[in-house]
């Protein structure tokens, strides 16, 4: 019996070393596994007991049909739209042969979107908010960093509104946007212009404040370097200041862009600007027994996006700063 | 030879919340060219204060440095540091860190063709030929202070400054770049001004030993020539008597005449930048 024992106690069995690697590896393997089985579980054990207007609370299962009927839909819808295309093209050919002279129309399809065309359009709505705030941002964030007086200057202002949330921006956003981007093309819609300016007003101080911290603490001896080389003020910049802040400049930009995304699905919910967050609120509105498995679906859609966007920026990260160790997970 | 560098009767000041902190009093100091100055004393007696006056980087309360009859008032690349801790700006490589130094001292007066050269031919004086085209985290300690090195000798300096170049070195590795300095020393024959903790290195390097006194208000303590003839060797100089009499003269000043008190006075339990340094030094 003892002799059993000691046997399945894996601390007194020295294991061959490729096995306790194998296992180790395995481990990183496991562990998750197991985390995410018990989360399926509880899941879906509370949400067979959670009663709504609504029906039952989708467990995992529901969750999965319904990402194959939004999938399912969308194809649907492609096949739709080509055939819209072709009829089209087909009539327009045809008044074209009776009539010469005809011009003919081409109309696009208005069909309803998609849940992945949703995705698009939310993921180059955030992109373009967040590299609005970006280009802002980082000259701004240099420029505070390197002169003490702007940055007392521009502080308070930066304090004052880091913490307002997008909701309370989105519609003033909104009204500026409608008084002041008047056009007969508009080249954008305004209801995309709208999120985005409410993400990048956002997602700007946190990149501000990381890149002013950065050029702020720059190493001592590297401003001896430049000053003892009597750099000009611009060289400085680009061959010192720049590169040396690259890696605050990288992690003031991984949360600005977790924060944008946030933000990016309040303010389409809100303003019913297209995108993820009107999908939901649409889901929402229109409460069929379907909802609540649909916009569960979404919100793992959301979350895993927002997770590869954060991978993206590392990736980036990893592959454009020169300093490796502040790219870590 | 007539003076080339004066350092003339220095006093730095520096504010602290505490009141003024006096870091050096009436530091002064006459420097030939070509000559190889060591500045030894303990820790926190002012001795990187001293370089960076040199260096423009600091401005000194009284007093004033003339190098070369020019009034010393900012930093320059005519009086090149080579810091402590290498200070290598870590997104160049070897060569481009080497090519920012000559393309700002150098660019109206060479070409690109002959600034390659100049910065190829000062990395191979180092022996950092071979790992030119490295990033510093991809090269060790000493070979990151032989870059230093050869970053400030490509500015051609009128004078060349180097807070503790070896000081965060290893034993052999010192030792190797210490014979690396001498070589190049030969060769080049610059006006250098070397910080040092080490009694050994002083000797062997040095035309002329300043020992300073303690802080705070240090001063220039004693100066003592080293008339041994050059090309050195150390393990010949192992068991010259000069040799050891210069250093046990070295050794007295420092643990006889300035023994460093080890109570902790007030003004020691705030150390101001300078002896933060300097104790990083040490250890």
């Amino acid at each position: 019996m003892t002799s059993l024992t000691e046997k399945l106690q894996p601390g007194k069995v020295n294991l061959p070393s490729w096995l306790s690697k194998q296992l180790n590896h395995l481990g990183k393997v496991i562990m998750p596994l197991i985390g995410i089985i018990c989360f399926l579980f509880i899941w879906s054990l509370s949400a067979s007991n959670i009663d709504t207007s609504l029906g039952k609370f989708p467990g995992p299962s529901a969750v999965v049909t319904q990402l194959g009927n939004l999938h399912q839909e969308h194809m649907d819808e492609r096949s739709k739209e080509q055939a819209f295309y072709v009829r089209q093209d087909k009539r327009n050919a045809d008044r074209v042969a009776k009539d010469p002279n005809y011009v003919a129309k081409i109309r696009s399809y208005t069909g309803k979107e998609t849940f992945y065309q949703q995705i698009g359009t939310s993921l180059i709505t955030v992109l373009s908010g967040f590299l609005l705030a970006a280009i802002v941002a980082i000259p701004l964030g240099i420029a505070i960093g390197l002169s003490k007086s702007l940055n007392s200057a521009i502080n308070p202002m930066i304090q004052i509104f880091k913490p307002v949330s997008p909701l309370a921006w989105l519609p003033l956003v909104t009204m500026v946007v409608s008084a002041v981007y008047i056009s007969d093309d508009p080249m954008f819609a305004k209801s995309f212009v709208n999120s985005m300016v409410t993400v990048t007003l956002c997602c700007l101080w946190p990149m501000v404040i990381q890149t002013s911290v950065g050029v702020a603490s720059l190493n001592s001896d590297w401003l001896n370097v430049s000053r003892v080389l009597r750099l000009p003020a611009f060289t400085h910049v680009q061959k010192i200041v720049l590169p040396a802040t690259v890696p605050a400049i990288f992690t003031g930009m991984r949360s600005a862009l977790g924060i944008a995304w946030m933000v990016l699905i309040a303010a389409e919910m809100l303003a019913q600007n297209p995108g993820l967050g009107k999908f939901v609120w649409d889901e929402f509105q229109n409460g069929s027994s379907q909802s609540l498995s649909r916009i569960m679906s979404a919100v793992f859609v959301i979350g895993l996006i927002g997770f590869l966007l954060d991978r993206g920026m590392l990736v980036l990260q990893r592959t454009l700063s020169w300093d490796k160790t502040s790219a870590s997970l | 030879m007539s003076t080339f560098l004066n350092i003339s009767k220095i006093d730095m000041v520096f504010p602290t919340p505490k009141g003024d902190f006096t870091a050096l009093k009436e530091v002064d100091l006459k420097i030939k060219q070509g000559e190889f100055i060591s500045l030894i004393g303990h820790s926190g007696c002012g001795k990187s204060t001293v370089l960076n006056v040199v260096a423009g980087l600091y401005q000194a309360t009284k007093g004033g440095v003339v190098l070369n009859n020019k009034h010393v008032l900012g930093p320059g690349p005519e009086r090149a540091v080579v810091f402590q801790n290498h200070s290598l700006l870590p997104w160049l490589t070897a060569y481009e860190n080497v090519e920012l130094a000559v393309k700002q001292v150098f660019s109206k007066k060479m070409n690109s063709k002959e600034m390659q050269e100049w910065i190829e031919h000062n990395l191979k004086l180092v022996h950092m030929d071979h790992a030119m085209h490295k990033r510093p985290d991809e090269i060790s300690g000493g070979m990151k202070q032989r870059v230093g090195i050869a970053r400030a000798l490509a500015m051609q300096p009128e004078v060349l400054l180097m807070d503790e170049p070896f000081g965060a070195l290893d034993a052999l590795t010192r030792a190797h770049m210490q014979d690396s300095l001498m070589e190049i020393q030969d060769e080049l024959k610059n006006t250098v001004i070397m910080i040092t903790h080490d009694v050994d290195e002083a000797v062997l390097l040095s035309d002329r030993i300043v020992m300073m006194t303690n802080g705070p208000a240090a001063t220039v303590g004693e100066i003592l020539e080293v008339t041994l003839p050059r090309p050195r060797d150390r393990i010949q100089l192992a068991s010259d008597p000069h040799y050891n009499e210069l250093r046990s003269k070295v050794l007295k000043f420092l643990y006889e005449k300035q023994r460093k008190v080890e109570v902790i006075s007030p003004q020691q339990a705030t150390p101001t930048k300078e002896e933060k340094q300097s104790s990083s030094e040490v250890a």
